[in-house]
């Protein structure tokens, strides 16, 4: 993707298997060939994904080791993520490794640039221990990226006049990439120079904002439906916003302030939540029934919490959705619901009426001890 | 008196014809707003609900008078009717659309700083009510009641949580401010502390923030340096994981910073009454005033 915006990177191909692993390092035809693991996360150099090939028979042999192999890195979590492809790439002549990143900063609103001389290692770690090697610069929004920026951060980097040079290309082009792909993050750790003076992303990281995904059916393709979690997923269908924790009492909330506001408030009542759930502002009968859904798989779910503060959302659909999920799906788990705002006394009627067993609370605070309760007791 | 919106507001909806637009316009008279009209681009001349429709911002301002709008349009054309709104002097933008791209949002932004006349509140929040004058957004008007207490939060049914709250405990508000919480805003906790600060009928004020940047902190040093009035404050996300983006664009935790914990602390420092549960954001301040 990089590539295609003008930032030099290295020659490489993605296999996924051995022999095409041999294949590819056969092709590229340097005499060492670096093997690294595709997953969509960062920290993979630390976790043993990144390997240094010094034949085709070395290629081949790390190629079958790592294909099939979890991965741990910080960004993963404790599960992992399981490899299932590898890029095998050119051999470079490494002369140094530097560190740059374009994210937005909320504080200025503009993209800011980070760069580093201490490339290859963990940012967020050298930002703790050597700040003063953490160089940053503000985008101007209205500009862009401008020469005598980059040159600065060229400079400050300890690069000569010719690869700072190279450098303010390279920055203009990573910057294009960020606007016209609607990225809310590009990493390139490390960004390399050669021996021979030459600058090269040879890892990257990019992130894309989701809202900006409507005009990019070609990022959307990208997206590795297979490394997230299936609930995810399953509740993105539905645009549910759906998040899987450790806890054992389901959230169904909307408004994403409210959803965090309830896992809170369940952690000082003793409890643990088992996910973040925001079904949004506007959602309908159908779209409760299947978050109902999801949050059932999760078969850590011992109590179902419902916070509802009916905004747009009214609270007799919301109502109609819970009496329609729990006799369709037969939810098994006692369910507290706190509803308050638009036609609540209608939904609390409907509830009642129904002949189907919720407890139900008048304040946040008490259906969160219920809810405690309830997971607690087991039923 | 209020802050922002009042017996004055001339207010207008880009996107009146649209299903949101109508539902809320007509949620915002029937609450006693001045609603003088709507945008749709290519229905100009038309009335829609018995408003009067009009193909441009400019157009609308120019036959009715207004100083306010609130926008409904969908997140891809969003930006457009902000800048669109502040090109047409519009005072008081209120965005409630959810979804705006981010580098639309700054070339929004960028534009706002050459019209330093419009203030815009959002996008991806509530809007903004004063009790017994009148609303720009979602807000249910029916949990609201007049009084001397301002709120100002980042994420829209907590707004209303607050307001809930403090009504039950027979405390009313000047006006309460959903200022969103995604990445690129409008207005600011300290641009809305600021305005309660000059206002004499505010008496308190509730702030809410969330997980992600460092606006709470922000605000934090404002209060300490300049802010007076009583602040209860709270914090979404004190449980939230590291790294995951909690429904809002903005909320999330990375790289250590922006923990809920960390914006309390700043808070706290600051003389902000900050309650760990969000179930007792009406009972803090009412203890805070004595009653």
């Amino acid at each position: 993707m990089l590539a295609r915006f003008g930032v030099p990177v290295p020659r490489g191909e993605v296999v996924f298997t051995p022999v095409e692993a041999r294949a590819a390092a056969e092709r590229l035809g340097t005499s060492v060939v670096v093997v690294k693991a595709q997953i969509h996360a960062g920290g993979r150099g630390k976790g043993g994904g990144v390997k240094l090939a010094r034949s085709l028979d070395e290629a081949e042999q790390l190629a079958k080791q790592m294909l099939g192999m979890t991965l741990v890195t910080h960004q993963t979590g404790p599960e992992g993520r399981k490899v299932e492809k590898l890029l095998v790439e050119q051999g470079l002549d490494i002369a140094r490794e530097l560190y740059l990143s374009i994210v937005i900063d909320r504080a200025v609103e503009a993209p800011v640039i980070i760069a580093s001389a201490a490339g290859g290692m963990d940012i967020e770690e050298v930002a703790a221990k050597t700040p003063e090697q953490i160089l940053t610069l503000t985008v101007n929004r209205a500009t862009g990226i401008i020469p005598f920026q980059a040159r600065k951060l060229g400079f400050g980097m300890g690069l000569d006049g010719a690869q700072t040079g190279k450098l303010v290309k390279l920055l203009e082009a990573i910057y294009r990439a960020f606007i016209e792909t609607d990225a809310s993050m590009i990493e390139i750790n490390p960004l390399i120079v050669t021996k021979s003076g030459d600058l090269l992303a040879l890892d990257a990281k990019v992130s894309f904002d989701d809202n900006a995904l409507y005009r990019h059916q070609d990022l959307k393709d990208l997206r590795d439906l297979a490394e997230e979690d299936p609930l995810e997923v399953e509740a993105s269908k539905f645009s549910l916003n759906y998040i899987r924790l450790d806890g054992n009492i389901g959230c169904m909330v909307n408004g994403a302030g409210l959803a965090m506001a309830t896992m809170d408030i369940i952690k000082l009542s003793g409890g643990e939540p088992a996910n973040f759930l925001d079904v949004g502002g506007g959602a309908n009968a159908e779209q409760i029934k299947n978050a109902f859904r999801i949050l059932m798989a999760d078969t850590n779910v011992k109590a179902v919490l419902i916070s509802i503060f009916g905004g747009i959302l009214r609270c007799d659909v919301l109502a109609s959705g819970v009496i329609a999920a729990v006799k369709d799906l037969g939810v098994p788990v006692p369910i507290i619901i706190r509803m308050e705002g638009t036609n609540v006394d209608e939904g609390k009627r409907m509830l009642k009426e129904s002949g189907l067993n919720f407890a139900t609370a008048d304040s946040m605070g008490e259906a969160a001890d219920k809810a405690v309760a309830l997971a607690k007791g087991g039923k | 008196m209020a802050v922002l919106l009042d017996k004055n507001t001339r207010l207008i909806v880009q996107g009146l014809t649209g299903k949101e637009g109508t539902f809320h316009g007509k949620q915002a008279a029937a609450y006693g707003t001045n609603v003088v009209g709507g945008t749709s681009p290519g229905k100009g001349g038309s009335t829609h609900e018995g408003f009067p429709i009009f193909n441009t911002v400019a157009n609308a301002r120019e036959k009715t008078g207004a100083n306010a709008s609130v926008i409904f349009v969908p997140p891809p054309f969003a930006a457009d009717a902000i800048m669109e709104a502040a090109d047409a002097g519009i005072e008081l933008v209120v965005c409630i659309t959810e979804g705006i791209p981010v580098v639309d949002m700054m070339k929004a932004v960028t534009f706002l700083e050459r019209h330093p006349k419009t203030r815009l509140i959002g996008p991806n929040c509530p809007g903004i009510i004063s009790p017994g004058k009148g609303k720009a957004g979602i807000i249910p008007h029916n949990i609201v009641r007049e009084g001397r207490i301002g709120i100002v939060s980042k994420s829209g049914t907590l707004t209303y949580e607050a307001i809930h709250q403090l009504s039950q405990v027979g405390m009313g508000q000047t006006t309460c401010i959903g200022i969103g919480g995604d990445p690129l805003i409008g207005t600011s906790h300290i641009d809305a502390l600021k305005l309660f600060k000059d206002d004499p009928d505010t008496e308190a004020v509730i702030m809410i923030g969330e997980i992600g940047g460092s606006a709470e902190q922000d605000a934090a040093a404002y209060i300490k340096a300049e802010f007076t009035k009583p602040v209860v404050g709270f914090i979404a996300g004190q449980t939230a994981p590291p790294g995951r983006r909690m429904g809002h664009a903005g909320a999330i935790i990375s790289g250590g910073s922006g923990t809920a914990a960390e914006k309390m602390d700043a808070l706290t420092a600051a003389g902000v009454r900050v309650v760990k549960s969000p179930a007792d954001m009406g009972k803090a301040m009412q203890e805070l005033l004595g009653r």
